[in-house]
């Protein structure tokens, strides 16, 4: 009973937990509000794309649509376009597909490219930067001056060379960005685990016979995550702008496939005459980088203490 | 100083051969060969055996490695297999449209984000504070393509025949040519490097127009430079603004700037003489980093608004499996990145005596 007691007697804060806290603390950030708001109607626009788009992504509507052209402008009857043509929110391109239902699937393939592609460099990331920072010595030499190449190799450069080296497709190009990466997630381990094998209660963990490994998964990693999850946010924004860039570019979505980088890739010739083909799947790029950032911005100002203003 | 200066180079140098190799082995996992590539249809076994072997391709890795870096070491970059031009040679055409487009991209993020950044911190949590900053969001949100050919869209399209339009394409209108350095100077006798040197400095466009007074070429380069440098210097700008602002804030919240508004400096004057010159810090390291990384990143810009500068020059000659191009060209640009990072390392003990360099 007395140890109860004294438990409750040492910590009679409000706190409700430190998930709960943690919680509060993000939804606190207007900019971490607003960068979620944006990413749920992404994720549901993503989820529901079969039932929100009007037409099947690929479907090229000659012959199914009456009086379809093709790289015609949007239509909304409402907004006063002649009901003599079909209505189609965003237009179609040049192969006659609907773009509005390209764009809306477009949503699927970004947010798995962003999510894939940070997650690949996370993990690899915090591996070298958690080996280079634990064991020291000539190992953290050579990885981290490894990391160093890679960081003053321009970046989309060698991402176009490793994707030539692979072939041209969507999971090599995330591939590069991934590999190009990692550097970023394993010097922010590397500096974490620095700071936290130092501490008193990773001395109390070795002193009481924990074995290497255990240290640093058990102990070292959680205490080191927060940096790691911000720096992620933030770099889910990045690789999809990447990814994009490299399919832009012809490196990395291959045609058919509705992914709004290749989509402005393919028709950037069209410029001039149906500049709808640009406009769409480049605001919705931007609106997905804008929420990814937002949110990152946010959970930076929740979880880092020494930001606290 | 001098020995902090020798030791970051000397420290450059590990990374440098970690490139080289980087460079190396990465073109002989490329999928097909150079004889391939350029032959298509034509190469044969037979033809591409002699070809490789008249290019020593058919020596041993480690061998052609080492031939490479002592070719290199008599300042040699190799021949462009595709153009069988010097690759130095494509080095004095590219490099210079690359540093040009980059240095008015920064001078554009540098001179606006600064700007933004101070008022924002002056202002801060004004109408105009939280504008910027959210500006500053969709800035760095912003692909740098789709801003590209928006930004062609307005002032090609849109605003055509207006005095407000801009050239979407290329350094100069057709038909306006520019007079090279070496012809004005009546250097054409010069050869070797010297004259490398001024052919360099000569297809730096504006430069050159600027000091042989060629006023038209240098208005028409002007006006062709301004889309690309928006575009690539976009999302500096919004990195410069944020990092102003927040180093800014940070400054004013210290001893020293209360001291000063507690001897009655005006607000204005506090900000200008106290708080900028130690918020510029910061933003020192942002400016370099981010221009070091606009070397090798333009190509995107560079494709859209058909520049042929470095980075486009690099993914062709992927492409194209033209090694020693994209070798030679990707170890300047490693080496431009290093040495802008040094300057600013450097830069660091000048702009703050408080930095000891060791």
């Amino acid at each position: 009973m007395t140890a109860v007691v004294e438990a409750e007697l040492v910590a009679p804060s409000t706190s409700k937990g430190i998930w709960r806290d943690t919680l509060g603390n993000i939804l606190r950030q207007r900019n971490a509000i607003v960068g979620l708001t944006i990413l749920s109607f992404l994720l549901l626009t993503a989820l529901f794309a079969d039932q929100i788009s009007t037409y099947p992504p690929n479907q090229v509507l000659l012959g199914v649509v009456d009086g379809v052209k093709k790289s015609s402008a949007p239509c909304i009857h409402v907004l006063g376009c002649p009901t003599s043509q079909p209505e189609l929110l965003m237009g179609t391109d040049s192969n006659v597909r609907d773009v509005f239902s390209r764009v809306v699937h477009g949503a699927r393939v970004s947010l798995f490219v962003g999510f894939a592609t940070v997650g690949f460099a996370i993990v690899l990331g915090t591996l070298i930067g958690m080996v280079a920072g634990f064991a020291g010595g000539w190992l953290d030499n050579v990885l981290m001056r490894g990391m160093d190449v890679l960081l003053v190799f321009p970046a989309l450069l060698l991402a176009i060379a490793i994707v030539t080296a692979l072939g041209q497709s969507l999971v090599n190009a995330q591939l590069s960005i991934g590999i190009v990466a990692i550097p970023i997630y394993a010097r922010i381990m590397r500096a974490s685990v620095l700071t936290v094998k130092e501490s008193d209660f990773v001395t109390a963990s070795r002193a009481l016979g924990e074995s290497p490994a255990g240290i640093l998964f058990r102990r070292v990693l959680p205490n080191s995550i927060t940096p790691l999850i911000v720096a992620g946010t933030l770099g889910i924004g990045g690789a999809v702008l990447d990814v994009a860039a490299l399919s832009f570019l012809g490196y990395g979505a291959q045609p058919p496939l509705a992914e709004w980088g290749s989509m402005i890739g393919q028709d950037s010739g069209k410029l001039f005459t149906a500049p709808h083909l640009i406009f769409f799947p480049g605001l919705a790029l931007v609106l997905t980088v804008f929420g990814f950032n937002l949110l990152g911005d946010g959970l930076r100002d929740a979880l880092d203490p020494r930001l606290n203003r | 100083m001098l020995r902090y200066i020798v030791r970051r180079i000397l420290l450059t140098i590990p990374v440098l051969f970690g490139i080289l190799v980087l460079v190396f082995f990465l073109g002989h996992v490329l999928p097909g060969s150079t004889c391939r590539a350029l032959l298509g249809e034509r190469a044969t076994d037979a033809v591409c055996a002699a070809y490789d072997h008249a290019h020593g391709l058919d020596l041993p890795i480690p061998v052609q490695f080492a031939n490479y870096l002592g070719a290199l070491s008599h300042g040699d970059l190799g021949t462009s297999t595709k153009s069988s031009q010097s690759v130095l040679d494509l080095l004095i055409q590219r490099l210079p449209v690359t540093i040009e487009l980059a240095l008015a991209a920064m001078l554009f993020a540098v001179t606006i984000g600064v700007l933004l950044g101070v008022i924002s911190a002056y202002k801060r949590n004004s109408v105009i504070d939280v504008v910027t900053m959210a500006g500053a969001n969709i800035g760095v949100s912003i692909p740098i393509f789709v801003l590209g050919l928006l930004l062609a869209f307005v002032f090609a399209i849109i605003l055509k025949g207006t005095p407000f339009a801009l050239p979407p394409s290329g350094r100069l209108t057709p038909g306006i040519t520019i007079v090279p350095l070496a012809t004005s100077w009546g250097l054409t006798s010069w050869t070797g490097v010297p004259r490398g040197i001024i052919d360099f400095v000569s297809n730096i466009y504006t430069f050159n127009a600027l000091v042989t007074g060629q006023w038209a070429v240098l208005g028409d380069a002007i006006r062709h430079l301004i889309l690309p440098a928006i575009a690539l210097g976009t999302i500096p700008l919004a990195i410069i603004a944020r990092i102003t602002r927040s180093s800014l804030l940070d400054v004013l919240g210290l001893d020293y700037v209360r001291t000063a508004r507690a001897k009655g400096l005006t607000e204005r004057n506090v900000v200008r003489h106290h708080g900028l010159p130690n918020a510029m810090l910061p933003v020192t390291t942002i400016v370099g980093l981010q221009l070091g990384s606009l070397f090798g990143g333009a190509v995107l810009t560079e494709t859209i608004f058909n520049l042929s500068g470095v980075g486009r020059a690099v993914a062709e000659a992927i492409g194209s499996r033209d090694f020693p191009t994209v070798q030679g060209f990707v170890l300047v640009i490693a080496i431009i990145y290093l040495f802008i990072n040094l300057i600013v390392d450097v830069s660091y003990a000048f702009l703050d005596p408080r930095v000891r360099l060791t």
